[in-house]
């Protein structure tokens, strides 16, 4: 895969953020506990409490299947730029087949065939988008941001010329329950997204199609060479991140309980920034669901935290954004000291 | 030993004053010697050819000349000044300059604003004028009597006429010494020809040339002096004339070289794989070939010659205009290399850093890489037992020495590298393994190891096509020699009915 | 002459420039108020202050890294300077000058973290435009400055060309010098074309990382000033999320995300493309709601086109292409 986003001076293989694959899950544990401490301190009260456990719950699935769909390209040294306007037409389309097919005076199995049509047809777009994307990636070579550049556009723009820019909303209770309803106390939309988590990361770490997406990450042509069909692996990244992206379509309109064709958009960079801080390589190859799940964890307790205190949710993004700076330092500062330490560990 | 070093050492007063003398020099990095109190003498005009293995502590000699390293010990006389060390800046400002392997040219830029470069560095204020710099371009080339298109972008020239380009910014830099480092690995026979004229003229100029290679048969034609470096530390320096590649090659390694041929081929004589007639336009063309169950093939010819294009043919990765290729008799089309690989034919690449292994990701997951869809056991989840199984049974087998299968390929030697990439190839039990250069950037203890493996497979009856440059290699290694030039196969030998020296002959005809 | 004609036609310059010819060709026929001088005046207005910050964005990207933070250094320093001219008053040099100054700084703080950090720039600069775009979020609170000096948002023109049109003209001017004539932009060329040999050739590479992010950063703030005189109001979040179709123009212009390729002629046919296309489209009455569809497809053939085109060439020469 292409690395050449590189612009760093010191040549080297991998930056040094990626070199601690297993101790940057070691680094966001320990920056969770001091932010949970931090913020148990400022708020004795109020941090340690059943509603912001419940509160952090509720915000985080929805980035967080974001971010996976996110992961998955990016391990394989690609992009996904067009997640969010994937997720967006989805949940438009599906909202569509839901708007016209149920009136207020349906009969049950009239909206439960409604329900599964939507899904269907809310998943198809999603495969088509994800499938077109790869093939362009994989068999034409085009670097995955120009690719995911147009897609990005082409999908927005098909939804926004669909709806001119309005709104569709109003959806049956069954999946209103997907954004806000609980199952023994804990979000129903939390559950999804530990379920994808859970299958993303078997996914990785323990199948074929996991192993040639890693090996493909640090050397595309390598694995070609050794029978492994790169092209049609590379289809598969795309057309799983973009399945991922019809979950959180999902999501996104069972809590907003509606769709639109320009919801979440601020998340796009997001996504990127909490899969890097969770570990995984921007250049691809490396990375473990387990991290960036920590990595979404801290990210929201943060932003619990300063609301709790009373911050803007602006200054949380930025203490985001500043937190991904802080801990390419801390790595940084660690390797040098590990260089002082034990000189005959680097070349 | 001291003989001819001595003879060299007398040889010195007669000839040119020295340019650098690089004294007792010792480096070493963490717990590893480099370079141990090494010697080391460039005169003004010579040409000088650097030699060793891989390893043996060239190229931290020439990173001491650059100046990116210091050296521990030891002084660096330029024109009778001593310095202990170096900067880039001052090595620069000496004349010494230095073309890497990989060139360093800008791919995006044209010939003429390659050769001037410099210029841009150090008279960073002053507007371009891209006239004037085509014209510098052009003396500097016809200082060189070179010809290239000066507005020509260089990603588009071939390897060769790049090289001369490095030349010439070398050159447009006021050297006074051209280090090369392995100029000669990429090039055809005439290439090379060009190149050592090239470097003629540099001498007439009174320009120092050092070439640094561990394969020195081209350049010993005009070299002077030959310095050989073993484990860090210099072996000796020689008249080129008093060496031969024998005695080099002796000398590199620090043991003779006595392998004796294979013993005539007695297996199976049904083929396993026969090619007829099998072309590619631009390629090759016309190739017939046959390998049998146990049989070693030799295939030597320069880069260039369409040998790795016929082995990626053969291995379903460059589809053939023309011609058949049959195994066991039936006709098979090989349209991409997992069909090649469902065919039992496995491909070790020449480029083995790029091509052959996966470096930063783990042993054992590049030994998997080739047969993941036959582990996965429910769900479509690898089987772990016997993911380990596999990764065990051929690490154990074929020796790679590392602690754990889960370490990084990268932190492997060339030698056990290698391992890997059989081992890879192995898990998948082929009946046809074509070895492109296998033993490319191994040492030569390690090389011995490989070559028994080798001989281990082929044994147990698979079919192996050995294609390398080394022509000793393939005359020692295999049952049969085919020899490639210009894209056709042009003689065939028993290796046992033919010399080294007529076999070099026939394949620089 | 033919062989120089097929030559030319292979230059992604002539291909776009072509396109657009042929685009404009098209629509004139179709719509006469098209080839109008005021439709003309305005189509160059509306995609000037694109124009100034792809000429930023360029060099960046010939350098070898990318950008995403402009948009966000572009609003913090439209509202820095807002404040500035408001409290204090001032004229457009200082409103320029303060601007480009802050501008480049905070784009060469994106050039030391990236070079000190020996991190990828696409993820220093995601980092830093959150930063940078929260901080004025929060600060601002969301809302907006309306009572800009008059002199700063008064329409002016010379010889009839809006003044928005002269500033990208003189910016994208600038840049052509900078990376065709000076010095250290060849340098920034072989910068991206070859790190470690520019290393070698004793290039200065924190310094050209400095000049390439901190141009940008300069670049993104004037298009900043730009823009802000142009809606005659400042709106902290106006200018954010627009940062990829800036991206999109100087890709079609055909500059190369792996560093080394681009040009400024290119980066203005890009633009020009996505401009013509939309007021094409606009004139002949399709819905602006098409915009995004056509966008998306015109940038999705052209990248496909031309990696389609690199690969058969290098099929062609597999030996060269090394």
């Amino acid at each position: 895969m292409p690395s050449d986003l590189v612009s760093s001076p010191t040549v080297r293989s991998r930056p040094r953020f990626a070199a601690w694959s297993d101790p940057t899950v070691t680094l966001l544990a320990v920056l969770v506990v001091i932010a949970v401490i931090v913020f148990a301190a400022l708020t004795p009260a109020r941090f340690l409490s059943g509603d912001t456990v419940r509160a952090i719950a509720f915000q985080m699935p929805e980035l967080g299947i974001l971010s996976l769909a996110m992961m998955v390209p990016l391990m394989s040294g690609g992009l996904n730029l067009a997640i969010i306007s994937t997720a967006n037409l989805s949940a438009l389309v599906m909202a569509g087949v839901l708007t016209n097919l149920i009136h207020p005076t349906s009969p049950p199995w009239v909206i439960v065939a409604a329900i599964l049509a939507a899904l269907l047809c809310g998943m198809l777009t999603c495969l088509v988008i994800g499938f077109l994307t790869g093939v362009i990636v994989a068999f034409f070579g085009v670097h995955p941001i120009l690719v995911t550049l147009g897609t990005m556009t082409l999908v927005k723009g098909v939804a926004v010329l669909a709806t001119s820019g309005t709104v569709i909303g109003g959806f049956p209770p069954a999946i209103l329950f997907l954004g806000n309803g609980s199952v023994l106390g804990i979000p129903a939309s939390m559950i999804l997204f530990v379920l994808c988590a859970v299958v993303v990361a078997m996914m990785v770490a323990h199948t074929p199609f996991g192993v040639s997406v890693r090996l493909i990450g640090s050397n595309e042509k390598a694995t070609r060479y050794s029978g492994v069909a790169t092209e049609w692996v590379l289809v598969g990244v795309y057309v799983v991140s973009s399945l991922l992206c019809w979950v959180a379509a999902l999501v996104m309109m069972a809590r907003f309980n509606s769709a639109s064709a320009g919801y979440a958009e601020s998340y796009l960079l997001i996504t990127i920034l909490a899969a890097v801080l969770g570990g995984i390589d921007p250049f691809g190859g490396f990375g473990r669901v387990f991290g960036l799940f920590l990595s979404l964890v801290l990210l929201q307790v943060i932003s619990t935290g300063f609301n709790l205190l009373g911050f803007s949710p602006y200054l949380t993004a930025a203490i985001w954004g500043a937190t991904m700076i802080i801990a390419i330092l801390i790595a940084v500062v660690r390797d040098r000291w590990i260089a002082r330490i034990w000189p005959a560990k680097v070349k | 030993m001291m003989g001819p070093s001595e003879a060299a050492e007398q040889d010195r007063s007669e000839a040119a004053p020295a340019f650098i003398e690089l004294l007792g020099i010792s480096k070493h990095f963490g717990g590893v010697r480099a370079l141990t109190n090494v010697d080391f003498t460039i005169r003004s005009g010579e040409v000088h050819c650097l030699a060793g293995e891989n390893g043996c502590g060239k190229s931290t000699l020439i990173k001491i000349l650059a100046g990116v390293h210091a050296p521990d010990n030891g002084q660096i006389v330029i024109d009778g000044h001593a310095h202990t060390h170096l900067s880039p800046a001052a090595s620069q400002r000496a004349g010494i300059q230095i073309i890497y392997q990989d060139l360093s040219l800008f791919p995006n830029l044209s010939v003429g604003e390659n050769i001037m470069f410099r210029h841009h560095v150090e008279k960073s204020v002053r507007p371009v004028n891209e006239r004037k710099m085509m014209i510098h371009a052009r003396d500097v080339m016809s200082r060189l009597g070179i010809e290239l298109p000066t507005a020509e972008t260089v990603g588009r020239l071939p390897i060769a006429d790049r090289q001369l380009v490095a030349i010439c910014r070398a050159l447009a830099a006021e050297a006074r010494l051209v280090v090369m480092d392995e100029p000669t690995a990429s090039l055809t026979h005439h290439e090379i020809d060009a190149l050592l004229e090239t470097v003629g003229v540099l001498k007439s100029h009174g320009i120092a040339t050092v070439f640094v290679s561990h394969k020195l048969e081209e350049v010993m034609r005009i070299a002077e002096r030959v310095t050989v470096l073993r484990d860090g530390q210099r072996v000796g320096t020689y008249p080129a004339s008093e060496i031969d590649r024998h005695r080099l090659s002796e000398l590199m390694t620090g043991h003779k070289y006595t392998a004796a041929l294979k013993p005539a081929f007695a297996g199976d004589a049904n083929p396993i794989l026969e090619v007829h007639g099998l072309s590619r336009r631009g390629q090759y063309e016309g190739v017939d070939l046959v390998v049998r169950p146990g049989e070693i093939l030799g295939i030597t010819g320069r880069l260039g010659s369409g040998r790795t294009e016929l082995a990626l043919t053969l291995f379903g990765m460059n589809p053939p205009d023309a011609g058949e290729i049959r195994i066991r008799g039936k006709r098979v089309r090989l349209r991409t290399n997992r069909e090649a690989v469902r065919a039992g034919i496995g491909y070790v690449s020449e480029d083995r850093l790029s091509l052959g292994l996966v470096m930063p990701q783990s042993i054992a997951d590049n030994i998997v890489v080739s047969v993941l869809n036959k582990l996965t056991g429910v769900l479509g989840l690898i089987d772990g037992g016997r993911r380990s199984e596999l990764v065990d049974r051929w690490i154990g087998e074929l020796h790679v020495r590392t602690k754990s299968a889960e370490r990084p390929v990268r932190e492997l030697s060339g030698g056990n590298q290698q391992r890997v990439v059989l081992a890879k190839w192995l898990a998948t039990a082929p009946a046809i393994l074509i070895l492109d250069s296998p033993t490319v950037g191994v040492d030569v203890g390690a090389k011995e190891g490989i070559y028994q493996i080798v001989d281990t497979l082929a044994a147990r009856g698979i079919a192996i096509i050995l294609i390398s440059d080394e022509v000793e290699e393939v005359l020692h290694q295999s049952h049969r020699i085919l020899v490639m030039l210009g894209g056709r196969i042009t003689a065939s030998f028993d290796p046992a009915k033919v010399s080294e020296k007529e076999l070099r002959e026939v394949i620089s005809a | 002459m033919l062989s120089q004609l097929r030559a030319a036609w292979r230059r992604h310059d002539v291909q776009i420039g072509s396109i657009v010819v042929i685009m404009a060709a098209f629509f004139s026929a179709l719509s006469p108020a098209f080839l109008t001088l005021s439709n003309l005046g305005d189509l160059l207005e509306n995609y000037s202050v694109m124009a100034i910050m792809a000429a930023g964005l360029l060099v960046v990207l010939i350098s070898g890294g990318i950008d995403i933070s402009f948009e966000a250094i572009a609003a913090v320093s439209q509202f820095f300077v807002a404040i500035i001219l408001v409290k204090f008053g001032g004229n457009w040099f200082t409103a320029f000058g303060l601007a480009g100054l802050f501008g480049a700084l905070l784009g060469i703080v994106n050039a030391l973290l990236i070079y000190y950090l020996g991190a990828i720039s696409v993820i220093v600069t995601i980092s830093t435009m959150t930063f940078y775009f929260s901080i004025l979020m929060f600060m601002t609170q969301g809302r907006s400055i309306y009572d800009l000096p008059s002199w700063f948002t008064s329409d002016m023109s010379w010889l009839s060309i809006p003044f928005p049109v002269m500033v990208a003209a003189v910016a994208l001017l600038v840049t052509l010098v900078l990376l065709s004539r000076s010095p250290v932009g060849r340098q920034i060329y072989g910068l991206g074309g070859n790190p470690e040999a520019a290393k070698r050739m004793g290039c200065n590479i924190l310094g050209l990382q400095c000049l390439a992010y901190g141009y940008s950063g300069f670049m993104a703030a004037i298009g900043g000033i730009v823009q802000a005189h142009r809606v005659e109001e400042v709106v902290p979040y106006a200018l954010i999320g627009r940062e990829l179709d800036v991206l999109a123009a100087v890709v079609l212009g055909g500059a190369s995300l792996s560093g080394g390729i681009g040009t400024v002629s290119g980066t203005v046919l890009g633009i020009l493309l996505l401009a013509v296309l939309q007021n094409g489209l606009t004139l002949l009455g399709v819905s602006s709601y098409a915009f995004g569809v056509v966008t998306g497809a015109v940038i999705l053939v052209s990248v496909t086109a031309t990696a389609y085109a690199s690969k058969r060439q290098q099929r062609r020469g597999v030996r060269d292409a090394v």
